[in-house]
């Protein structure tokens, strides 16, 4: 680091023996004998290209230093106390759970307790140690000699040559067979290291262009059960799930069964080529939002819009759920839907595109 | 070996250190350490607060690992909490709930955990700040900024991966989202989300892909760097503030032992404490009241952790443009969330070596900058700033629609508008400040300090005396040169007004005798017409 490192004699508070007899402007080890502890602090300092400039400390025997002294001690017992009350209540304190999910008792204060104790305990120690430090230690100002930029000529130039002696015995720039061989094994070396993630890899297919619905399957609720029209109210939306294994928990086949308002049924516009996907006043639409996939969840019955609560991309389910508002750019879209001979909501078909966020492949 | 004449350590801690020393020749290295001078600031306790969360993340994270599962697989859950007996869900949401109510101290150390990282990234953050605004990324630590910036990369993803990892509601409507940020990117967008979570969404290994990544892969990375991070401000030297005797050839300070190791040892202890307290006192991430993660599900007001709101800001503002090219499609989710970021971190990286190019300062800095005295920087930093923050206060554009009564739609086009608007005036105002504090700076220096002493003269006309800082010319101007220093600018910061006494409730030393002030004002001499003294020989 600096020039002073290599003829650094030993120093600190205690002499120590090794010193090995150096040239140069170093005191002798007779002189060093006769150095007393505070000298030595000094020279050590001086070789480190430390030079302490002040130094004040708090008048030993003060009103000040007495204070201070009382001030780091109160913390450091404080600390103690706190940790120790921690330790009893972490043991001995009701913690367990007896009324989760509203109601207060004992165990309710168990964990801000235990908080509490903590915080009071490590906090103490460390204003303690902070006091001591500044009220009790020396305040100096020591300046120190940066070493700093590019290194002396000298070692430039023995480095750099050394450098190239080592390149030039391995004879590596007149070898180029050896460096055109070396530079080919290496790079299919890396790319060999690469490829077991390889083993990550799933092909996509045609998953992200499905869903589980299927011609005939009965739209059922959160419980399971198939819908009759009867079972809504104008103005109703009812989350359905599709009739298969995990359904309740499909990511993709979840779709809103909403029944319009009449005056709503009145203004309804379907989207090209789905005019037939509605049952009378009935319209599903898929409930995972084309922006970044969220369920959309808020439905606003009066005006008929479907907000995410994500990012807030609003759809109109009056206009083929298109995006009206927010950063979504495409429609939910429409599950075709109808009343089966048992009186039950029915899909007609699956989702004629894909749900969801949209993604390179899908190409409309 | 050589015969040694010195004398032989009487006490048992110099015998030792003298066996020390003799096996690892370590005297001279273990004092320059004890000896080294670092400059004293509160601006670079920051880059501290974010180590020491680092280690408490590290403590607590360990702890929290003894109990956690990251398993996906369905159960019916059996535990403490009452409300969610019964129903089914994920191992890793299960075991989490363990931790919060079954573990004795669970809950305690899992929020000390949540706001640990809170506070790494905070605190990560106003570091960075405190390094653009003083310039101290300049030449020769161009490398530290790098090796920051990819911290804060890194840290970022860390808390992502971590709060993905209970599997509540809200955690999985997050992966939801990330999900759909993978399937965004042209071309290998559906394959890259697939090799991810292993399948279409939400597959059956994601969690257990995110804890690896989170428990050893990230904090192994990050570890390395902050080992780089602080060799590199070892080997550089701190920067140190302007001031008197500072040059740019040294350092003025404190030396490590005893002070600045004490000060810093306790701060730690503080930063710890004060985390332990949050973890216990004040609630974080209560996932029981999210229930389990359910793909049709999702409660309103869903908010990542903070330093992820910047983009859901972004994602929530960017308009709705999808782009076809030959007939694919590049979504608008992709702007938002992949390059909008990408710029951003990428042009965070490269400032300082724009500003090198910009500038054409080639030199070695160890002395640090005024924010007013680099105006076109700090300007640049409060346009960047406004630019976070207005993204930042987007993606909580919701909750503040609804506690203000606001139209939701209004919030998001007082985003987007602001977004364009806001910088450029950032911009104008902060370098208008910055001129104008320079010119405050140099009016003192010139002009010297106002004394707040109104003085009437003969004719009838108020002056206020100012006090000069040094020599004055024949005209009463000051001739000190601007350092790059704070100025005084009130009487008792050159110690005009008197001491503090010490002592809280009673003063503990007696208030030194003060001189009355003078009630005869022709001796204080005569004044120019703007309060300075006259110089008697002009």
């Amino acid at each position: 680091m600096s020039s002073h490192a290599e003829n650094g004699p030993p120093g600190g508070a205690q002499p120590m023996p090794g010193n090995p007899p150096q040239p140069g402007p170093g005191p002798t080890d007779e002189e060093l004998a006769r150095m007393s502890r505070e000298d030595l602090v000094v020279l050590g300092a001086k070789m480190d290209g430390v030079e302490v400039v002040y130094s004040e400390l708090v008048e030993p025997g003060s009103t000040a230093e007495r204070r201070a002294e009382r001030q780091v001690a109160a913390a450091f017992t404080g600390a103690g106390l706190a940790a120790l009350a921690f330790m009893v209540i972490f043991v001995a304190w009701p913690w367990e759970v007896e009324t989760a999910g509203g109601g207060f008792d004992l165990s309710t204060l168990y964990t801000p307790l235990l908080g509490l104790m903590m915080g009071l305990a490590i906090t103490l120690v460390g204003i303690g140690v902070v006091l001591w430090a500044k009220k009790l230690m020396p305040y100096e100002v020591a300046v120190q000699e940066r070493h700093e930029g590019a290194s002396p000529e000298i070692e430039r130039q023995t480095t750099a040559a050394t450098l190239v002696d080592i390149g030039n015995s391995t004879g590596i720039a007149r070898r180029s067979i050896i460096k055109r061989s070396l530079g080919f094994g290496g790079a299919m070396l890396g790319l060999m290291a690469i490829f077991p993630l390889g083993g990550l890899i799933k092909k996509p297919g045609t998953a992200l262009f499905e869903t589980p619905w299927e011609p005939g399957m009965r739209l059922l609720t959160l419980n399971g059960l198939p819908i009759r029209p009867d079972d809504m109210r104008p103005g109703a939306l009812q989350t359905v799930f599709p009739p298969v294994e995990g359904g309740t928990r499909s990511a993709d086949g979840v779709a809103m069964l909403i029944r319009l308002l009449p005056q709503q049924v009145t203004d309804y516009r379907a989207r090209e080529g789905q005019e037939d996907f509605r049952w009378n006043d009935f319209v599903a639409y898929s409930k995972i939002c084309t922006h970044a996939g969220c369920p959309v969840s808020l439905y606003e019955q009066e005006t008929a819009r479907i907000l995410c609560p994500c990012h807030q991309s609003q759809f109109d389910a009056i206009d083929g759920a298109r995006s009206i508002f927010g950063p979504a750019s495409r429609s939910l879209p429409q599950l075709a839907v109808e009343v089966d001979d048992d009186g039950y909501f029915v899909a007609k078909s699956d989702f004629i595109e894909p749900i969801g966020p949209a993604f390179w492949e899908r190409s409309s | 070996m050589t015969i040694s004449t010195a004398p032989k350590p009487a006490t048992r801690a110099g015998r030792t250190a003298s066996a020390l020393d003799e096996r690892l020749t370590i005297s001279a290295p273990l004092r320059r350490t004890l000896n080294k001078v670092f400059p004293d600031h509160w601006s670079f306790l920051l880059g501290e607060i974010a180590l020491y969360s680092f280690i408490i993340l590290l403590l607590t994270g360990t702890y929290l690992t003894f109990f956690f599962d990251s398993s996906m697989q369905e159960i019916i859950y059996d535990g403490s909490y009452t409300p969610l007996r019964g129903i089914e869900m994920s191992r890793a949401y299960a075991t989490t709930l363990d931790i919060s109510f079954d573990v004795r101290g669970g809950l305690l150390i899992r929020q000390i955990h949540h706001w640990a990282a809170l506070l790494f990234i905070a605190s990560i953050v106003v570091h960075l700040m405190r390094t653009f605004f003083t310039g101290a990324f300049r030449k020769p630590r161009e490398a530290n900024w790098l090796v920051g910036v990819g911290l804060l990369v890194l840290g970022l993803l860390e808390g992502v991966f971590g709060y993905s990892l209970t599997d509540d509601l809200l955690s999985g409507t997050g992966l939801r989202i990330i999900n759909a940020i993978f399937l965004s990117i042209p071309v290998i967008g559906s394959w890259l989300s697939f090799a991810i979570f292993g399948g279409e969404f939400p597959g059956t290994v994601i969690i257990g892909r995110f804890y690896i990544l989170h428990v050893l892969l990230i904090p192994g990375i990050l570890l390395a760097l902050i080992a780089v991070h602080l060799l590199l401000v070892v080997k550089n030297k701190h920067t140190q503030y302007p001031g008197p005797g500072r040059t740019e050839e040294n350092v003025v300070g404190k030396r490590m032992f005893p002070v600045f190791a004490a000060k810093s040892t306790g701060f730690f202890l503080v930063v710890f404490g004060i985390l332990a307290a949050l973890g216990g006192l004040v609630q974080i991430n209560p996932i029981w009241l999210y229930g389990p993660y359910d793909p049709s599900q999702v409660s309103a007001g869903s908010q990542p952790d903070w330093y992820i709101g910047f983009l859901d800001g972004s994602t929530r503002l960017f308009p709705a443009w999808d782009l076809y090219l030959f007939g694919y499609n590049i979504p608008p989710l992709f702007w938002p969330t992949i390059v909008l970021p990408g710029l951003l971190f990428t042009l965070l990286a490269l400032y300082p070596f724009i500003e090198a190019k910009l500038t054409k300062d080639r030199a070695h800095h160890n002395l640090l900058q005024r924010p007013r005295d680099v105006p076109v920087r700090t300007a640049i930093g409060a346009m960047a700033l406004s630019f976070y923050t207005v993204l930042w206060i987007s993606g909580g554009n919701d909750l503040i629609a609804d506690k203000f009564n606001i139209s939701l739609n209004a919030m998001t086009w007082i985003g987007r508008i602001g977004l364009v608007v806001l910088p450029p005036i950032a911009y104008w105002v902060a370098y208008r400040m910055c001129l104008g504090l320079q010119i405050g700076d140099r009016e003192v220096l010139e002009h010297g300090v106002e004394t707040g002493i109104i003085r009437r003269l003969p004719h009838g006309e108020f002056i206020e005396i100012h006090q000069p800082l040094g020599k004055v010319d024949a005209h009463g101007h000051g001739s000190l040169q601007y350092g790059g220093a704070p100025v005084p600018k009130k009487m008792n910061h050159i110690g005009g007004m008197g001491r503090a006494i010490k002592g809280f409730f009673t003063p503990i030393e007696e208030p030194p005798a003060r001189p009355a002030i003078s009630a005869e004002p022709e001796k204080q001499g005569e004044l120019t017409g703007s309060g300075r003294p006259k110089d008697p020989e002009a």
